[in-house]
């Protein structure tokens, strides 16, 4: 008697159907709506802007080329918001790199490879600091990036009040080098097939995405960052290392924040004080549209990929426009943003009611 | 003395040899006071061991010891398999020297599949990646083992606590299996998932897991248990078979007392009934759409009402109805012969209602709140922000309900989160004892208290009904209420269908009334 089998109800998973469903309303529900809705607003585009190429791949790789320092960046992000933490320093981290960068080539003449080796070490540290402060000293994470924001961003400043233009030559022939797609070529007003082409901050931008992808699925730290934002305190019973995850969750922040900085530099060839300011708000905006809510443990990388392609087309949607105001992005932005949170809490909700 | 022979019946047992477990001379200090003190236990392979006792008696302790989360002051640990003496650091260590604990909480991560809270931290990898194919068919095959049959690539959050509970436990044996630790894991399961929980118990037993049962449930030891360890004071009672402790006895050992005592509650209560009786509070009609069905109910002083009937019946919805917890759309409610007209809980505060809720982690106590803070919330909220209760009034009724309900509390400026369940419970009937109520409502005062704390506040119902305040009493135990109640009603569908009273209120008759059919 003891032996009897434990049958279980319906809805813990016997029947195939049922299978399906609570995996596909489960938080990949919502990577699944991101992209659908991504896919759904391009084919807008291409009804609505068929007069002005919007199908043009180039147009297409244009979304990626604009924005790569943003999936960078919101990659990291993405890792932050999953271990249940914030990092609103990040747009700061951004200018002081494009400053340092553009102060050590032009000014101090140090060329760029030693200038971008440098400025990552920065990245690293400056990680490594906030990090240190929420996982071992336990400080809101808010708080301590928002003094790390005021910190980056100050002594962007006091490098230089003035703009900086970059003239340095390496530096601006990564940033100018095309590289050209073998395919999806059109022939252009004098009848010469162009193709499309990207920069190399769009090959980095892939490469930290799929690395990404990678170590949050597929390695033990990348798994311990789940379980960390899922329960820290079920992590620790588990004999998990709650505050190096944490720690190194940072450092890697700071790292791709800095990458960032250096692919969204390669993009201005040049700094100037206020740059990147509310970068850390699109970065964020872009993660949580992309699936990976503000309460951790869920998240996906390629989600935080699609929330920046829907933030980038919004964009291109409203410049194509012409006449509107630039801001009616933001406006868009901040409805998708409400759409996806009360989203969200619907599915934790029905987790909740489920048990 | 009696200790001695005890020990020495024991060793006869010990004769087997197949202990895995055994601790001996166990003394621990804990501020000052001793709360393990020369404390023996053994535990053998191919048995479930209940850990006995009231609050206080020295349970958690001797497990907290034992899974390292507490230092011990002296004796000594063994466990099968390794020469020397184990001390251990933390839970991890404990682990490590195959001694697991699962709570009542799940530990375990909500936001992952099943598959992988089973495997986490030691990850199956091939070519440097996690293997996640394989650790599906390794945790599929783990559970089909101990026949639980469920999805494991699912979040764990798609299942019930008591499955997440079973994961854990697989998880647990899986990690290390030689001591199995099951702390009060069935106070949030009903009674088809505890079964489940038990059978998953006897199939780990059989698989040669020593497993040790932390449960305030008599039933439950009676139903899984092999034999029966019973702490009182921080000291060992004794260590019997099962079949050899019948009921009663356990609980006169866990107490310290005859059982005769606890019948003696009842006797109290019929001898000290009112003779003339003034209504207290009167239900017309009243009901809630979709919670209560309308009833009509007197209750004068000095009554004790029970409520009974199944879960879900409607128990505690009647007597949020009649607080105004939930507004009735129909109906009225007189309160010494005065229509009430309730908006809120503070009017019927007002009114000289108290309400002690079910729940009393979430809706009762303020965890980090002091003692005396806890009590005086009530009075503070009736007499309103601005007539603040002197810091000496406060001190003083504090000091006057520590005393009179017993509370066991260092002082009066500890915060709540440090008592235990039960003095916890009895914080929250201070609270509203202070605010001298007319009319009292207790749902589910007793749910997870240990034995001799239930029985005082028992007897505390049944005298303050003799002081004249009518009383409504919700409780899951029949026995409870029989012994306490000189009324009682029975719920059913959400409605009432009965009302009992003096000799009529037998098991039997109430049984009777919540299956329906018979008359009443």
């Amino acid at each position: 008697m003891s032996d009897a089998k434990l049958s279980l109800s319906k809805t813990e998973g016997s029947n195939v159907f049922g299978r399906i469903k609570d995996k596909l309303f489960g938080y990949n529900f919502l990577l699944f709506v991101t992209i659908g809705l991504f896919i759904i607003m391009y084919i807008a585009g291409l009804i609505v802007y068929k007069d002005k190429n919007f199908g043009n791949t180039q147009v297409f790789l244009n979304l990626i080329i604009s924005n790569a320092g943003l999936i960078i960046t919101s990659v990291g992000m993405t890792m932050v918001l999953i271990i249940g933490g914030i990092d609103i320093s990040v747009g700061s981290v951004i200018a002081v790199t494009c400053m340092m960068l553009a102060a050590m080539m032009e000014k101090g003449h140090i060329g760029a490879i030693p200038a971008i080796i440098i400025v990552l070490l920065f990245g690293i540290l400056f990680g490594a600091l906030q990090g240190w402060l929420i996982a071992y000293l336990k400080i809101q994470p808010f708080i301590v990036t928002l003094a790390g924001m005021f910190f980056a961003r100050g002594l962007t400043a006091v490098i230089s009040l003035e703009m900086i233009t970059i003239t340095n030559k390496t530096f601006l022939d990564i940033a100018k080098h095309k590289i050209y797609l073998p395919f999806g070529g059109s022939l252009n007003r004098r009848g010469v097939m162009v193709y499309p082409y990207v920069y190399p901050t769009v090959v980095l931008a892939l490469v930290v995405l799929i690395a990404s992808f990678i170590m949050l699925k597929y390695t033990k730290f990348g798994r311990k960052i789940y379980a960390v934002g899922g329960s820290e305190q079920s992590a620790l019973l588990m004999g998990l290392n709650v505050k190096r995850t944490k720690f190194i969750v940072y450092i890697i922040n700071g790292f791709l924040a800095t990458l960032g900085g250096i692919a969204f530099c390669l993009n201005t060839t040049g700094a100037f004080v206020e740059l990147g300011k509310g970068f850390e708000m699109d970065a964020i905006a872009s993660t949580v549209i992309g699936g990976t809510p503000l309460t951790g443990g869920v998240g996906n990388v390629f989600g935080t990929f699609f929330g920046v392609l829907i933030k980038a087309v919004i964009e291109t949607f409203v410049s194509f426009q012409g006449n509107l105001s630039s801001w009616w992005s933001k406006i868009i932005i901040a409805i998708l943003l409400g759409f996806f949170i009360v989203l969200q809490s619907l599915i934790a909700m029905k987790k909740e009611k489920k048990r | 003395m009696v200790l001695r022979r005890v020990l020495f019946r024991r060793g006869d047992n010990m004769a087997a040899g197949n202990e895995i477990l055994t601790m001996r001379r166990i003394t621990k200090n804990f501020l000052g006071v001793r709360a393990l003190n020369n404390v023996d236990f053994t535990l053998r392979a191919n048995e479930i061991h209940a850990l006995m006792g009231e609050n206080g008696a020295g349970k958690s302790t001797l497990i907290k010891v034992l899974t390292g989360a507490e230092e011990f002051e002296s004796g000594e640990i063994r466990i099968a398999g390794i020469n020397q003496p184990v001390i251990n650091h933390s839970p991890q260590e404990a682990q490590i020297n195959g001694i697991s604990t699962v709570y009542q909480e799940v530990n375990l991560c909500p936001n992952l599949s099943v598959a992988e809270n089973f495997f986490i931290g030691r990850e199956l990898k091939k070519f440097g990646v996690i293997d996640w194919k394989t650790m599906n068919k390794k945790a599929k095959k783990a559970f089909d083992d101990l026949s639980i049959n469920i999805d494991v690539t699912l979040t764990l959050d798609n299942y019930s606590v008591a499955i997440q509970q079973m994961v854990a436990i697989a998880r647990a044996v899986d990690i290390s299996s030689k001591v199995l630790i099951l702390d009060e894991p069935t106070s949030s399961l009903d009674d088809s998932e505890v079964e489940k929980l038990f059978s998953l118990m006897r199939k780990l037993r059989d698989r040669g897991i020593g497993i040790i049962f932390v449960t305030h449930f008599l039933e439950q030891v009676y139903a899984v248990c092999d034999r029966i360890t019973v702490l009182r004071n921080g000291e060992l009672v004794g260590e019997y078979a099962v079949e050899n402790l019948p009921r009663l006895q356990l609980v006169a050992r866990m107490m310290g007392k005859e059982f005769d005592d606890l019948a003696a509650v009842k006797r109290e209560r019929s001898e000290g009934a009112v003779s003339d009786p003034v209504t207290v509070i009167e239900a017309k009609g009243l009901g809630c759409t979709g919670k209560i069905k309308s009833f009509d109910l007197s209750i004068s002083k000095g009554d004790v009402i029970g409520l009974s009937g199944l879960l879900g019946s409607g128990r505690s919805e009647l007597a949020r109805a009649m607080y105004g917890a939930d507004k009735a759309d129909s109906g009225e409610l007189e309160m010494n012969s005065k229509k009430l007209n309730i908006r809120s809980p503070l009017d019927a505060m007002q009114a000289g209602m108290a309400f002690l809720p079910e729940n009393r982690k979430e809706e009762g106590i303020i965890a980090d709140l002091s003692v005396r803070e806890n009590i005086i919330l009530a009075l503070q909220a009736q007499r309103g922000i601005f007539r603040l209760i002197s810091k000496k009034d406060q001190e003083e009724f504090t000091d006057k309900y520590i005393d009179i309900l017993k509370i066991k509390t260092s002082d009066r400026e500890t915060p709540v989160k440090n008592l235990s369940g039960g003095n916890q419970q009895k914080v929250i009937l201070a609270r509203w004892l202070l605010t001298n109520p007319d009319f009292l409502i207790l749902d589910e005062p007793t749910r997870g208290i240990d034995v001799g704390t239930k029985t005082e506040i028992q007897r505390l119902v049944v005298s303050l009904a003799e002081q004249g305040k009518a009383v409504m009493f919700i409780s899951s135990e029949i026995e409870e209420m029989l012994r306490t109640c000189s009324r009682m009603v029975v719920m059913r569908d959400c409605s009432k269908v009965g009302e009992l009273s003096g000799d009529e209120i037998t098991q039997d008759n109430i049984m009777k009334a919540i299956a329906g059919g018979g008359s009443v």
